[in-house]
């Protein structure tokens, strides 16, 4: 019914009609899918909240004399040397040296590589300490500095996992307190936490990928970024209700973005009591309407989306593959659900709020002609399973 | 009779007077510790919940004003930074008494209600943002 072309010779003369996926529902009730998808060009999706496969490429530049990194500290958070001379990569849940993680339980993780992510976008000044053997050609053995983003040639985010599709509830049937990923998990199923921005999110509006692909432009924290490839982890075959919305994990995207253009209220460390560091990130997705059939899908509520709920004490850990229950982002948005007669306070980590923020940003943005949907290089594999780690034994 | 919140600062060398005392004894007020920190070293806080007839309390504060000890009426031990908070609502099951909350549900934006905080610095630890923290 309509081109990406077409599409984007719209936005370019800024007359594309952009709605938000939560203004599309209501559009759609009130207009009908066939009238509402000859008028809406492009419905905007986000997520914001932790997604721990993140991380940096940093180019320093060379010193003089010259120096072939192979050990790395950025504000004492340990980088990954093992790239080209003055080449790391800083990763999110790295932690900083010295901390003592769980030593006493539950450690706090005030600070790791999420934290030292979320200042060099907002332009603050680090500290790099970086050693190396010393070669002929690179003789400098060790050195320490500030820098701040602008010294850096590049500061390019690569993150092999965002935007999970869909996620698990965590709670806690034990009798003692389970501090996870999910947060602080209270004794006898008092509370819950999830993480999803349900109707918004990105997947959740796509469900079959047909849009969204290798190669798709999104809004990465603020800047023009891609999807580089399939998430890892990424499980298309999995559950799927009727409306073939994932009941589970399911699909992910690997998305790289320039840190130069991020906006640091997009890109926030994340400190969970317990458990360790991580970093909170706001995406967003244009969606095309390319046809009735992905407006139908965009028309995605909370009421519809089911997440599984786990116990997070037993279950979890040792994979039984045991749910408790399936709630909907409508239940679980509310701020408390009934399980197996029980009431349960609901908590979350991922940010409704910033989603909705996001999603309107990304709807200016095209509406300014700034932003152009892209049709996907390559589709993220359809109907892919995720395989587990087999302990071998080894014969050295 | 009402009921004020009210933060007293000591300086230094002077966390020793009986203050809580006085106001008991002999302003006749209800006195509510809520939080307090008193090192001899340091500057002291104590919070409090006040209650009794209205210029019974104005004349209790004055004394303490007078003993030269801050009195703030408006601020509370727990802060909230609402520019670091990204309401994404992790604090919401720990709080014991709903001063954090959902306060526009449409748009799920997480707000602080101070009068209803108990202080009991819950969320200062599981805030992953480090939206919340204690003057002391
Ligand atoms: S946990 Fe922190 S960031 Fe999240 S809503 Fe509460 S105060 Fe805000
Ligand atoms: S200190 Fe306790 S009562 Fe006050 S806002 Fe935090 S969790 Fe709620």
């Amino acid at each position: 019914m309509k081109t990406y072309e077409e599409i984007n010779a719209k936005i370019e003369a800024k007359t594309a009609v952009v709605m938000t996926a939560e203004e599309i529902i209501d559009y759609v009730d009130r207009k009908g899918l066939d009238q509402a998808a000859r008028e809406v060009d492009v419905v905007t999706t986000a997520t914001f909240g932790p997604m721990c496969s993140s991380g940096c490429f940093l180019n320093f530049g060379h010193a003089m004399p010259r120096i072939r990194i192979t050990e790395a500290w950025i504000d004492d958070v340990a980088a990954y040397g093992g790239v080209a001379a003055v080449d790391v990569y800083l990763g999110a849940t790295q932690l900083r040296k010295n901390d003592p993680a769980n030593t006493y339980y539950p450690g706090e993780f005030r600070f790791g590589g999420g934290h030292a992510m979320e200042k060099l976008v907002a332009g603050e000044e680090l500290e790099l300490f970086a050693l190396s053997y010393g070669t002929d050609d690179y003789p400098l053995r060790e050195i320490r500095t500030r820098f701040s983003i602008k010294d850096l040639n590049q500061a390019i985010m690569v993150n092999p996992r965002n935007c999970y599709q869909n996620y698990n509830v965590a709670i806690n049937g034990s009798d003692k307190p389970v501090y996870s990923y999910l947060g602080l998990l209270k004794p006898r199923m008092e509370n819950l936490g999830y993480s999803s921005a349900g109707q918004l999110s990105p997947l959740l509006n796509d469900p079959h990928y047909r849009t969204i692909g290798v190669g798709t432009r999104v809004w990465l924290a603020g800047a023009q970024g891609h999807v580089y490839a399939e998430g890892t982890q990424h499980a298309s075959a999995c559950l799927r209700g009727d409306n073939g919305v994932p009941m589970e994990g399911a699909g992910t995207l690997a998305l790289t973005g320039d840190m130069k253009r991020m906006r640091k209220e997009f890109v926030r460390g994340v400190s969970l009591p317990g458990y360790g560091v991580s970093l909170s990130l706001g995406v967003g997705v244009p969606i095309p309407i390319l046809d009735v059939d992905m407006l139908r899908q965009t028309c995605v509520r909370d009421r519809d989306i089911y997440a599984p709920v786990i116990d997070y004490s037993r279950d979890y850990q040792y994979k039984t593959g045991k749910v408790v229950c399936r709630l909907s982002y409508e239940q679980l948005k509310s701020g408390e659900v009934t399980i197996e007669g029980k009431k349960v306070m609901t908590g979350s980590l991922s940010s409704y709020a910033k989603a909705r923020e996001i999603a309107w940003l990304l709807k200016e943005e095209i509406s300014r002609g700034e932003f152009l949907v892209s049709r996907p290089l390559a589709p993220l594999p359809p109907n892919q399973s995720c395989g587990g780690l087999a302990a071998r034994e080894t014969t050295r | 009779m009402i009921t004020k919140r009210v933060l007293f600062s000591f300086p230094k060398d002077m966390v020793e007077k009986p203050i809580v005392y006085h106001l008991v004894k002999d302003y006749d007020l209800v006195v509510n510790i809520f939080r307090a920190r008193i090192t001899p070293e340091d500057e002291g806080f104590l919070l409090v919940d006040v209650t009794g007839p209205e210029d019974r309390i104005a004349e209790g504060l004055a004394f303490v004003r007078a003993a030269n000890v801050a009195v703030n009426e408006s601020e509370i031990g727990l802060r909230w930074d609402e520019g670091l908070c990204t309401s994404c609502g992790n604090c919401l099951t720990h709080c014991p008494t709903g001063a954090l909350k959902i306060v526009d549900r449409a748009a799920m934006k997480v707000g602080f209600e101070p009068p209803l905080c108990v202080e009991c610095l819950s969320c200062i630890s599981v805030c992953p943002f480090g939206a919340c923290s204690s003057l002391f």
